[in-house]
């Protein structure tokens, strides 16, 4: 019996190593940027750089803002395909993995020639509305997962009993949806709204091609220009995805049905 | 706002177009959003510059330097998924029928998660820190086994290197996706035969591997897709020098490399006929794999 646990021992521990290595690496040349002894003086430059932060700050508020507008667009959706619309199902399910198959740049290209400065919607005019366009061509990078998460979540609980009681006590559409069916998919919402983070957070291709100041695009440009402070960048997104998926686990623990 | 002063009939009309109404917004995001901008593209690849009909930017494809960038995403994407549906394939194996402890399995699953997602930019920086010349794993080779595999021919910026540094995403996505399956491979399959006299080989190669073959079919193709569409990695490791297609697709965006805005266009037609196909081919495996799983 010992024998055989052998090669399953040995797969798990090369899965580590070829995890953990690079991270460790990562974390190791991050500590380098003082010659001889190891400093945290790479995070101090990155930090203090205050494209940085202004990268930083201008990718966090395009994320919330896809949140916030990929909820607003998914959860009714959702929610009235599995209610009153079923048969519409395999075509909402298609569109919600279009962004699987249709890769990122070929997305964003088909936005420049269709929203360009010269075209019926001009939106890559100013930079506001450029804003407005990235937002939207996240909502539908996050679409596959969003989607699927707060599906998922509608069909744990009992949509049509809880949407009858609403109504027969009076509730409005929108009553229904925002003070009935929201608080108890919130653990699936939140899953979505984490994982969005993650993909949003870094996000370079559309970002760049938009010509957006976003956090992705520094990164490239620090990568070109500079030696020990890509590694603390890389420190710092790692630890922001991994905050992300531990938030996914902690809040999936807080499940209606896995609270007793 | 009540809908219940009004007939019971004309109630229901009304509910029903409520929510046709309530689904609008998604229908319109994704038209204006998803699919105009992809037809507009694929329209654009049978056009001409005045806007007449033609199959001359697809057939301008076939120039050499098209030609070698498309092999190149292939070959990168094939290898890349081969890699990890190989070895995330044995990984998988080990941890949910090795008979290892309980807490392997859900620290396998919570990694591959994280690290599934960590693509892009940082992971280039991250591969540039451990395999790159001044990297950690290139150093230490040096100094504990003598060997300097930059002397020996490797480049991280290479196809090899390139390859490593995907499968970091791609084994544990691998992971993610064949885990189900090797649950649904069930506990008497095995018992029956053994109870028949087969052996460990003989249940692998006459009983799992035809009932999982589609499902790792299946997670090869998306594999695939997934790194036939990524661009961020490879553009920070190797910047524009390499010559991926969506390398080559970003530069004719940013600066119509190719002097030819239509041909961009054919550009983007061939890249979402090969995502489609390998993700259309995925989602027919996987609706055949559910047939036997669960």
């Amino acid at each position: 019996m010992k024998s055989t646990r052998f090669f399953p021992w040995f797969g798990f521990i090369f899965g580590a190593v070829y995890f953990l290595v690079p991270l460790i690496a990562t974390f190791e040349f991050s500590l380098r940027m003082q010659r001889g002894i190891y400093s945290f003086k790479a995070y101090q430059v990155v930090l203090a750089d205050p494209n940085f932060q202004a990268s930083f700050s201008y990718s966090a508020i395009i994320a919330v803002l896809t949140i916030i507008v990929g909820i607003a667009l998914v959860v009714p959706t959702a929610y009235l395909v599995q209610l009153k619309l079923p048969r519409l199902r395999p075509v909402v399910e298609f569109m919600t993995l279009l962004p699987l198959v249709v890769p990122a740049i070929v997305i964003v290209f088909g936005y420049l020639r269709m929203y360009n400065s010269s075209s019926w919607l001009p939106m890559t005019g100013s930079a506001r509305s450029t804003d407005l366009l990235l937002i939207f061509a996240y909502v539908t990078l996050s679409l596959p997962y969003m989607y699927r998460s707060v599906d998922t979540a509608l069909r744990t609980i009992d949509i049509r009993t809880l949407t009858e009681a609403a109504q027969s006590l009076g509730s409005s559409w929108p009553r229904i949806l925002i003070q009935v069916i929201l608080p108890n998919i919130r653990v699936g919402v939140l899953s979505g709204a984490f994982l969005t983070f993650a993909i949003v957070i870094g996000e370079f291709t559309m970002a760049s091609l938009l010509n957006r100041p976003a956090f992705g695009p520094y990164m490239q440009l620090i990568g070109a220009n500079r030696a020990y402070e890509p590694a603390a960048l890389a420190v710092i997104a790692f630890a922001i995805t991994w905050a992300c998926m531990g938030l996914i686990q902690i809040v999936a623990s807080f499940a209606p049905g896995q609270k007793r | 706002m009540s809908t219940t002063a009004l007939p019971a009939s004309a109630a229901r009309e009304k509910r029903m177009s409520w929510s046709w109404l309530g689904i609008l917004p998604f229908i319109i995001f994704s038209l204006m959003f998803l699919l105009l901008p992809a037809a507009y593209l694929i329209v654009g690849a049978f056009q001409d510059a005045s806007g007449n009909f033609t199959f001359q930017n697809v057939l301008n494809l076939g120039q050499p330097a098209i030609i070698r960038s498309y092999t190149l995403s292939l070959q990168i994407s094939a290898a890349s998924a081969f890699g990890g549906v190989l070895i995330g394939f044995f990984l998988a194996l080990a941890t949910i029928l090795g008979g290892l402890p309980r807490w392997v399995r859900p620290t396998l699953m919570t990694f591959s998660g994280v690290a599934s997602q960590f693509a892009g930019v940082p992971l280039a920086f991250a591969f540039m820190a451990t395999l790159g010349r001044t990297g950690l794993v290139t150093a230490l080779l040096v100094t504990l086994f003598d060997i300097n595999i930059y002397r020996g021919g490797f480049n991280l910026l290479s196809f090899l290197g390139l390859t490593l540094t995907y499968l970091y995403f791609q084994i544990p996505l691998m992971v993610l996706v064949v885990s189900p399956a090797l649950d649904g491979l069930k506990r008497e399959w095995r018992e029956a035969a053994s109870i028949l006299g087969a052996t460990g080989f003989q249940y692998w190669r006459m009983i799992a591997l035809p009932i999982l073959w589609p499902s790792l079919l299946g997670a090869f193709l998306l594999l695939f897709a997934n790194a036939f569409g990524a661009i961020a990695t490879a553009y920070a490791l190797t910047g524009s020098s390499f010559n991926l297609v969506t390398i080559l697709l970003y530069a004719q965006i940013r600066g119509d490399a190719l002097h030819d805005p239509n041909l961009g266009y054919a550009l983007a037609l061939g890249m979402i006929v090969i995502t489609g196909v390998s993700n259309g081919a995925y989602i027919w495996l996987a609706s055949r794999s559910a047939r036997w799983i669960r």
